[in-house]
């Protein structure tokens, strides 16, 4: 192994300082990035993980998330309530949450009780401006946690030809399978139907189904991003559409690609 | 001798308004430079600086001065109460006194004296002393490092800083600062006219370097450096009496600049072979912006430094001093020995 070297030097001796003082001299004739705060509003990451938005709705009271609150400082009080039986069977009990606070004097903005909710009641806000007077007010009540919801952004739209999640893409399969089985059902009922327009859709549906069983390795398509980028769109969004037209455009080529080779 | 514009006929009253005005540049121009050096520094460290007190900050450093009037003034039970609280005085009265003979416009001074850089310069080693004060009287083992060093540091660039000085005194053939800025109005170099900086440039840097050392401006602000000694003879001051340091700290950046803008760069005139109106009033406040204008220059250059480059050893600030600064400075004094026997 050999010694570490210093560095070659680059011209004359001690022209380094020279160098530090242009540095310092091309910082101080431009422009700092400083945001001044409250008189301008900070252009932060539009997921920003400001504080903790209940989606009241949602919550079951399952305590998970105060149990697993390392701070323990989620307070959640409920009470059941008996649910009169639907034609016959028994009476259900349900969960009321009377009350869900988070005493953010404590908290420490670990996250912990957004991942473990296993029904999507708690989510980041990006708001960030709840500072208050004295810390007693930091613990704030369901009825504000819900106000935050409204300021949560919507989940990231997933990437065009991305596997959908398990449950829904079941529920799509079911809800096509039984359309499907309507549409049968109304064909055999009106076989005097033009079949032209049948045709016409079945085909449709071949094709669409065709293109759905093609996979395609998700690639930019680079005229498609830079048109977004020159519209002013942020690079994620351009980034996540030009997949989503590059896809799109390489499905439908190789399905018109088989359809050539069944024909011809 | 030039004539002051604050002399007056009657003795008393004279004295009292050269006193009001060295005592008002004492307490204004450090507002300005440090106002100045908070906002530089801040730019060059890309952020905004002071913005809230007054109209873009510039009013921050009477607030800070308020509030160190605020604050509980602190005596450590251990240490020399008299010296202590004597010692930012000490520190504060040189850069005042150096104030007097500070020659800004064709009248603008307190005093025109036959020995004034000497004077000036003597009386900026007192300094120190104030110093030495407060690193003992503090009973702190920080301070008394940092007055050490301090000391150490004070006499290694006191030589070359009078050497400097002296070459260009033999070269102006005076000691009087109004004098010096008088022989350089009409200065030339192989026909062009030119202030004492080209001819004298290596003194120039040395003078310079050698003020930023006597200051304990970065990069050789060792005495001082908060890693090592938290604040030097500093360390145990609060409230006022800490105010009274940093006050000569801004000070003597001033005066330093003042000194180093009479000596080498044409003091009040733009430049040598171009003359300030003759109506005196109007010179006098043309003469007073232009020397401004150069003493918040070089008090920039100072601040440009202290942001670029890391503090100085202790040991490569003393080696630098002996080795470089003081064999350069005699070439310098040589070199204008030379010149002037053969002009
Ligand atoms: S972010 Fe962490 S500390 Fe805060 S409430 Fe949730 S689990 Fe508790
Ligand atoms: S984990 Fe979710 S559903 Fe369960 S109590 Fe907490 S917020 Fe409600």
């Amino acid at each position: 192994m050999s010694a570490p070297t210093a560095p070659k030097k680059k011209g004359p001796p001690q022209i380094g300082l020279l160098k530090g003082l242009g540095v310092t001299l091309k910082t101080f004739l431009s422009k700092p990035t400083t945001q001044q705060y409250p008189k301008t509003k900070p252009d932060l990451a539009p997921r920003t993980r400001g504080v903790i938005a209940l989606m009241e709705e949602n919550c079951t009271v399952c305590m998970l998330c105060a149990r697993e609150c390392p701070d323990w400082c989620i307070y959640i009080d409920s009470h059941k309530e008996t649910v009169p039986p639907k034609d016959g069977g028994r009476a259900r009990t349900r969960n009321i949450l009377d009350r869900f606070a988070i005493d953010f004097a404590l908290c420490m903005y670990c996250g912990i009780c957004v991942e473990v909710c296993p029904f999507d009641a708690l989510f980041w806000s990006p708001e960030f401006e709840y500072s208050t007077e004295t810390i007693e007010e930091l613990t704030h009540e369901k009825e504000q946690l819900r106000k935050w919801m409204d300021t949560v952004p919507p989940p990231p739209e997933l990437e065009y030809g991305a596997e959908l999640p398990k449950e829904i893409q079941q529920g799509l399969d079911a809800a096509r399978k039984k359309a499907a089985q309507r549409a049968a059902a109304t064909a055999a009922a009106a076989p005097a139907k033009d079949d032209a327009e049948q045709d016409s859709g079945e085909k449709k549906e071949v094709e669409q189904r065709l293109e759905d069983t093609i996979h395609v390795e998700a690639q930019i398509d680079q005229d498609v991003f830079d048109k977004l980028v020159a519209e002013g769109k942020s690079e994620r969004v351009a980034r996540a559409k030009a997949k989503a037209a590059y896809v799109r455009a390489e499905k439908k080529r190789q399905a018109d690609e088989i359809r050539a080779k069944e024909e011809g | 001798m030039a004539e002051s514009i604050f002399a007056l006929d009657s003795f008393w009253l004279s004295l009292i308004l050269k006193l009001v005005a060295v005592v008002a540049f004492f307490l204004v121009a450090p507002l300005i430079a440090g106002y100045q050096e908070h906002k530089v520094m801040a730019f060059m460290q890309n952020r905004l600086g002071p913005m809230e007190a007054g109209p873009f900050g510039a009013l921050q450093l009477v607030a800070d001065g308020i509030k160190f009037i605020q604050k509980e003034d602190i005596i450590p039970a251990a240490a020399d109460k008299r010296v202590f609280s004597a010692a930012p005085g000490v520190v504060l009265i040189p850069t005042l006194i150096m104030i007097a003979v500070l020659p800004l416009s064709p009248g603008g001074f307190a005093e025109d004296l036959d020995v004034g850089i000497f004077f000036a310069l003597a009386v900026s080693s007192v300094g120190v002393v104030g110093v030495m004060m407060a690193a003992w009287a503090s009973a702190s083992k920080y301070s008394l490092i940092g007055g050490i060093r301090e000391a150490a540091q004070l006499i290694a660039y006191e030589i070359p800083l009078f050497i400097a000085a002296a070459a260009v005194v033999m070269q102006a053939g005076t000691m009087s600062l109004v004098g010096i800025v008088n022989a350089q109005a009409d200065f030339t170099a192989f026909g062009i006219p030119v202030p004492y900086a080209v001819p004298q440039a290596i003194g120039l840097v040395i003078f310079g370097i050698a003020a930023l050392a006597e200051l304990n401006r970065p990069p050789f602000d060792m005495p001082i450096a908060d890693s090592e000694v938290i604040a030097g003879h500093m360390t145990e001051y609060s409230g006022l009496r800490f105010a009274f340091f940093l006050l000569t700290e801004f000070g003597g950046m001033v005066v330093y600049s003042a000194l180093m803008v009479v000596l080498f760069l044409g003091g009040w005139n733009i430049w040598p072979g171009v003359p300030l109106p003759d109506n005196a009033i109007l010179a006098n406040l043309i003469g007073f912006g232009v020397s401004m204008v150069k003493i918040l220059g070089l008090v920039f250059v100072m601040t440009w430094l202290r942001s670029t480059y890391p503090r100085l050893r202790e040991d490569q600030l003393q080696r630098f001093a002996w080795t470089v600064m003081i064999p350069l400075a005699i070439l310098q004094l040589i070199v204008t020995a030379i010149g002037k026997v053969i002009a």
